[in-house]
């Protein structure tokens, strides 16, 4: 059904933290893993040894350039679906297939009533929808539905495969619609935020920014040479022996 | 977008065809075209023609053509799905209309209401289609005010240059169709011209920096690609026309598909040309229309830059 529901009980999504993503694709072949055997079996490649290998993925990681010199910064940037809690990909959906589950906010498509119209795809602003040329269907990320309620896996792999595979812990599991929740607190600290909020589609998944650089310039609490302290002129080549011996007696006495 | 040629000959067949079933419907209702029956069986066979040639064409770009009919479930928030239910039932009205015109020479009450029917239902399907592509935020060029009035416009206006020649073919009074071609030709045209312009001026909103959110460090571009060949995303979102073949085709468009069909119907309707040059001339008219519909509806897609493309290199969309 294509309707969205009113509210969702819950609002399951992940929090990716950008700071310390290190863009080693893990997550990404752990999703392809464990979902080309899951709900959305399989996850159909072509070509794969070939010149032209493609195929169907759940999530991607890019990564980008940001900012010039100095400043510029290398962000490594996980992109699988955000689960909006207003997702044009379901409303425009015309067999009921893309639906919003009341229970917990997952958006999925049901690979039986698809009929591969790829119009959800286009109504995605974050190309999350990945269609299947050999199935004829839409795939799409399940977020893991079948292992984060699933009683047959040990506990601690009760979450999606991606934040399991992540070895820098930088995506992270849990209740967005609980303020008291782990990653509410999570978002709330560090200032996530959404993807392009003006497209109105509400994401749940919530993107943590880098941290500022960390040197002389950007903090006051990192160790100073001497001359390069307030007021004093940097030392020429011919720095008299008083100046050594205060900068000596400066440093000593600043430990 | 990619523009791909089952839905470039979907929108543009099924577009002529709702459009001369519904203006060749409203002549008749009006007066204006005499219920003949060969006229009434050739109009309403190439309406149908065209109608179901692009339905066909439609579900082979589906994956799972045989689940079609699921498409008639989701009326309530997707215009594909109203426009599958209305356009499948425009079939029943017209149908009907068609039987009472062919087989009993008849289109008075009863048959007239079916007429009517027939005509709300052609327009709103159009209506319908223009309404998918409107509906759609993520491609600002698509998401305008004008592009539903223009596929509405578009339709009346292929629906009259065919009724218009279908008519000098039976030997019937053609003016008022071709007045009409003239006409929505024109107003075609004007507003095609003024979409262009809306979206060439309106420059994008959407940056690679909102995408990301990274705006807050700098300018954003991308290092390393996620995958070394397309996926489905670039192949279906991120096709792009160069600017210089975008222009001339523009060109070819408006000369093929505006231009020359209403100099064509102005000669005709001027000239007091005899039978075979008018036939000629409304013939002519229809082709050189149907090729500039087609290269306007290829641009259509082949212009509309689709907000996914920020991840993959886009400044602004
Ligand atoms: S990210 Fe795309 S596919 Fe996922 S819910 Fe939002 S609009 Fe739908
Ligand atoms: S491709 Fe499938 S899920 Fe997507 S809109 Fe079409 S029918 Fe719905
Ligand atoms: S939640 Fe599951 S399906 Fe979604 S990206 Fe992670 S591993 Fe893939």
């Amino acid at each position: 059904m294509t309707m969205l529901p009113e509210k969702t009980d819950k609002k399951l999504g992940l929090v990716i933290d950008l700071d310390i993503c290190v863009g080693c694709h893990a997550c990404v072949t752990s999703c392809k893993e464990w979902n080309t055997s899951g709900y959305s079996a399989p996850l159909t490649d072509f070509n794969p040894y070939g010149a032209d290998p493609h195929g169907t993925w759940l999530n991607r990681v890019h990564t980008y350039e940001a900012g010039e010199g100095h400043d510029g910064r290398t962000v490594h940037f996980p992109r699988s679906c955000l689960h909006c809690e207003e997702p044009a990909c379901v409303t425009v959906c015309p067999t009921g297939a893309s639906y919003k589950r009341e229970e917990d906010g997952i958006v999925l498509v049901n690979p039986d009533t698809c009929i591969g119209c790829k119009l959800c795809s286009w109504a995605c602003p974050y190309g999350a929808r990945e269609y299947d040329y050999a199935e004829g269907v839409m795939k799409k990320c399940t977020l893991c539905v079948d292992r984060i309620y699933n009683e047959t896996i040990p506990k601690e792999d009760r979450i999606p495969a991606c934040v399991r595979a992540c070895p820098t812990s930088a995506r992270h599991f849990g209740d967005l619609g609980d303020p008291k929740s782990d990653v509410s607190k999570l978002v709330a600290k560090r200032e996530g935020y959404d993807l392009m909020p003006e497209m109105g589609y509400k994401p749940v998944n919530k993107y943590l920014p880098p941290r500022p650089a960390r040197d002389g310039r950007a903090t006051t609490d990192t160790p100073t040479r001497p001359n390069a302290q307030q007021g004093k002129e940097p030392s020429s080549g011919t720095t008299s022996t008083a100046d050594k011996f205060f900068a000596w007696a400066d440093t000593v006495l600043s430990r | 977008m990619h523009p791909a040629y089952s839905v470039i000959l979907f929108t543009t067949a099924s577009g002529a065809g709702y459009g001369l079933l519904a203006l060749g419907s409203l002549l008749a209702l009006l007066g204006v075209i005499q219920p003949e029956r060969w006229l009434g069986f050739a109009l309403f066979g190439i309406a149908f023609a065209l109608i179901t040639l692009g339905l066909l064409s439609s579900t082979f770009h589906l994956g799972r053509p045989e689940r079609a009919w699921r498409a008639f479930s989701q009326w309530r928030t997707s215009w594909l799905s109203r426009e599958g239910i209305i356009a499948a039932f425009t079939y029943a009205p017209a149908g009907l209309f068609a039987f009472g015109w062919v087989i009993f020479g008849n289109i008075s009450p009863p048959w007239n209401l079916a007429g009517w029917i027939t005509c709300i239902c052609a327009i709103v399907t159009v209506w319908c289609t223009g309404m998918i592509y409107a509906s759609l935020k993520t491609i600002p060029n698509w998401h305008h005010p004008l592009i539903a009035p223009l596929y509405l416009l578009l339709a009346i206006a292929s629906g009259s240059v065919l009724l218009n020649m279908v008519l000098h073919l039976f030997r019937q009074p053609a003016e008022i169709a071709g007045y009409i071609a003239i006409v929505s030709l024109t107003a075609g045209c004007l507003v095609k011209l003024l979409y262009w312009r809306s979206i060439d001026g309106a420059p994008g909103t959407h940056t690679a920096e909102q995408a990301t959110g990274l705006g807050t460090i700098g300018k954003v571009r991308p290092l390393e690609p996620p995958h070394a060949q397309p996926n489905y995303v670039m192949r279906e979102m991120g096709f792009a026309v160069a600017r210089k073949h975008a222009v001339r085709l523009r060109l070819l468009a408006v000369l093929f598909g505006f231009t020359l069909p209403i100099a064509t119907t102005v000669l005709v309707l001027t000239l007091n040309a005899s039978v075979g040059l008018s036939i000629l001339g409304s013939v002519t008219a229809f082709t050189s229309m149907a090729i500039g519909m087609v290269i306007e509806r290829w641009l259509f897609f082949a212009e509309a830059r689709h907000v996914v493309t920020l991840y993959y290199g886009a400044q602004t969309v």
